[in-house]
């Protein structure tokens, strides 16, 4: 498994009581695989994806990440380990609005120490991967919404991650593209073999995933024989 | 700096309009440091260039300061500081201020007195009773050359020699004989005792075994190094103070500008920043990029306005404007700038360690 969620409860300061986000919530996500969580607003399924990207330390449980379990580990530990194992979709793009789309791609190479400009191909290739070759001079304010969505994606696997973590990807689209974006990512999850989790409280283009989890006030429901 | 860099191309209107306000400051610091400069050596040239290494003067009463304008010490007095083990030389130097008149033309001018063949005035061994040595200032404003003769104050001199640029609290240096002097500021009267043969201070050479605390007491003297005795110069001391003092606020009014600018250009990219931290940026490298791209602007306006400042100086220093040009009034305060500068934009971009990634995450709690 290249995500192992076990046990995880996480809770926040709610007054004087917590409020239980994650409830003994445990999941593993194969590579190459799409999990798509879903559920209501408030549900926990954000915090789930937080969790999962070592932004949050849960009260208890274990994080594993290809083989690393993130238990006891320091913030810049948390912080090499999501720069060379995990990949993220933002909800919003989160593009920087200084950066042309090629550049968005090869930022992930300088916050790595290596030399952008050395990332330019792999760069290139990603961004023709998303369909997005055309676009690379481009910045965010002359790209759609659905592209600066791709370029989101393709920088998300530029230090190809074993783990892709998709927050709400559809959210700012129309049907339309948000099924292309959710398409794409299926795709690049398999040509890639990436552990996906997609979190999504949309359930019109759940087809192309793996397998469906719910989560409930905290809590995780999975189908039949899933683990 | 991959990304400091594009965001200086990109946001060119905001830099733009920092740089622009690095460079003014930049370029009102190194005018004001030539002219204060430029002004102290109006002040002080006369002193900074004696060849000596002590002042004595005589001892001031009870809480009063040392002063060239009230100083007095009497020939005992010097003959005391001669005859200390560890002095080199002691010499007599009177100092007032006057007016020198050569034809129609008239001019201010300081009248350093001096013992004919003193070592303290340049050309020294020219001075005589009816011979003194002018300052090239001095010599400029009334018109003289050597061989020329002029009014000291009534007494009828000849120009024995134009030598250096010495002045003295924005006056032109005068070297004539202290017999010159003494009649153009008369001390203490003129009785032919030991109070009418006076000067203002005591030029001193001594060496490391001079007892110069035991000898003050002796001669009833205060002495100090030539540097510091500039502070017993009035002019200079409340104007060198006070130019200093704007330099001193405009130096922290630079660094306060710079601090409140990426102050306010790091809030607005905290969302940047969340989401860079969260893709796996540590806080060290963005704080780097980001102290980078301060001192990338820091730099490239204080170059540029001290390149404005050096360019005003090198046009006005020739004229009757006092300014120095000098790596020291142009480098230094640049320097000064850009450190103070960089530590007002650290202490702004430090934001960028409370900056939690977990916020690029839109939804999440």
């Amino acid at each position: 498994m290249s995500l192992q969620l076990t046990d995880i409860t996480l809770t926040y300061p709610d007054g004087e009581d917590r409020l239980t986000a994650l409830d003994r919530v445990t999941l593993d996500v194969p590579r190459g695989s799409l999990t798509a969580v879903v559920g209501p607003s408030g549900s926990g399924k954000s915090s789930l994806l937080a969790v999962a990207a070592t932004l949050v330390t849960p009260d208890t449980g274990t994080v594993t990440i290809d083989g690393t379990t993130t238990t006891g580990m320091t913030r810049g530990d948390l912080t090499d380990l999501r720069r060379h194992k995990i990949g993220i979709v933002f909800q919003q793009p989160s593009l920087l609005a200084s950066l042309t789309a090629a550049e968005q791609l090869q930022v992930m190479a300088h916050i790595d120490g290596r030399s952008p400009a050395g990332a330019r191909g792999r760069a290139m290739d990603l961004l023709d991967a998303v369909g997005l070759a055309d676009h690379a001079h481009r910045r965010p304010h002359q790209l759609s919404g659905g592209q600066r969505q791709r370029v989101n994606i393709a920088r998300a696997l530029m230090n190809d991650p074993t783990v892709l973590l998709v927050d709400e990807p559809t959210s700012a689209l129309d049907q339309e593209r948000g099924a292309a974006v959710i398409d794409l990512i299926a795709r690049l999850t398999r040509r890639r073999a990436t552990a996906t989790v997609l979190v999504t409280h949309d359930r019109a283009h759940l087809t192309v995933a793996d397998r469906i989890a719910e989560v409930h006030d905290g809590r995780l429901r999975l189908p039949a024989g899933a683990g | 700096m991959f990304v400091a860099w594009r965001d200086l191309k990109f946001a060119k209107g905001r830099f733009a309009l920092m740089g622009t306000v690095i460079v003014l400051i930049t370029l009102l610091v190194g005018l004001l440091s030539g002219l204060t400069a430029g002004l102290g050596r109006q002040n002080v040239s006369a002193i900074t260039g004696l060849p000596v290494d002590r002042i004595a003067f005589d001892a001031p009463g009870d809480g009063q300061q040392l002063s060239y304008g009230d100083s007095t010490v009497t020939e005992e007095q010097w003959r005391r500081w001669a005859g200390t083990p560890g002095v080199t030389g002691a010499e007599p130097l009177g100092i007032t201020m006057t007016r020198a008149t050569a034809g129609a033309r008239g001019a201010g001018v300081s009248v350093f007195g001096v013992e004919p063949g003193s070592r303290l005035a340049p050309d020294g061994d020219r001075i005589t009773e009816r011979a003194a040595v002018l300052s090239v200032p001095a010599a400029d404003a009334l018109g003289l050359g050597p061989g020329d003769a002029f009014t000291l104050a009534g007494q009828r001199l000849t120009v024995a020699a134009v030598q250096g640029d010495a002045s003295f609290s924005h006056t032109p240096v005068i070297w004539a004989g202290l017999d010159v002097w003494r009649k153009t500021a008369p001390p203490t009267g003129d009785d032919g005792g030991p109070a009418a043969r006076t000067a203002t201070v005591i030029a001193l050479n001594t060496t490391s075994g001079a007892d110069v605390p035991a000898a003050d007491q002796a001669a009833g003297t205060e002495t100090v190094s030539r540097t510091d005795s500039l502070s017993a110069i009035g002019s200079y001391t409340s104007e060198n103070g006070s130019l200093q003092l704007m330099r001193g606020l405009l130096f922290v009014i630079s660094a306060l500008v710079i601090g409140a600018f990426f102050t306010v250009w790091t809030v607005q990219r905290g969302s940047d920043i969340a989401v860079l931290k969260a893709l796996g940026a540590s806080t060290g490298h963005l704080l780097r990029d980001a102290l980078g791209q301060a001192v990338v602007l820091l730099t490239g306006g204080t170059l540029l306005g001290t390149a404005v400042a050096a360019a005003l100086g090198a046009v006005v220093a020739g004229s009757a404007v006092p300014f120095v040009l000098t790596p020291g009034t142009v480098l230094v305060p640049a320097a000064v700038t850009i450190v103070l500068g960089a530590v007002g934009a650290a202490l702004a971009v430090r934001r960028i360690t409370s900056v939690d990634p977990l916020t690029a995450l839109g939804s999440a709690r």
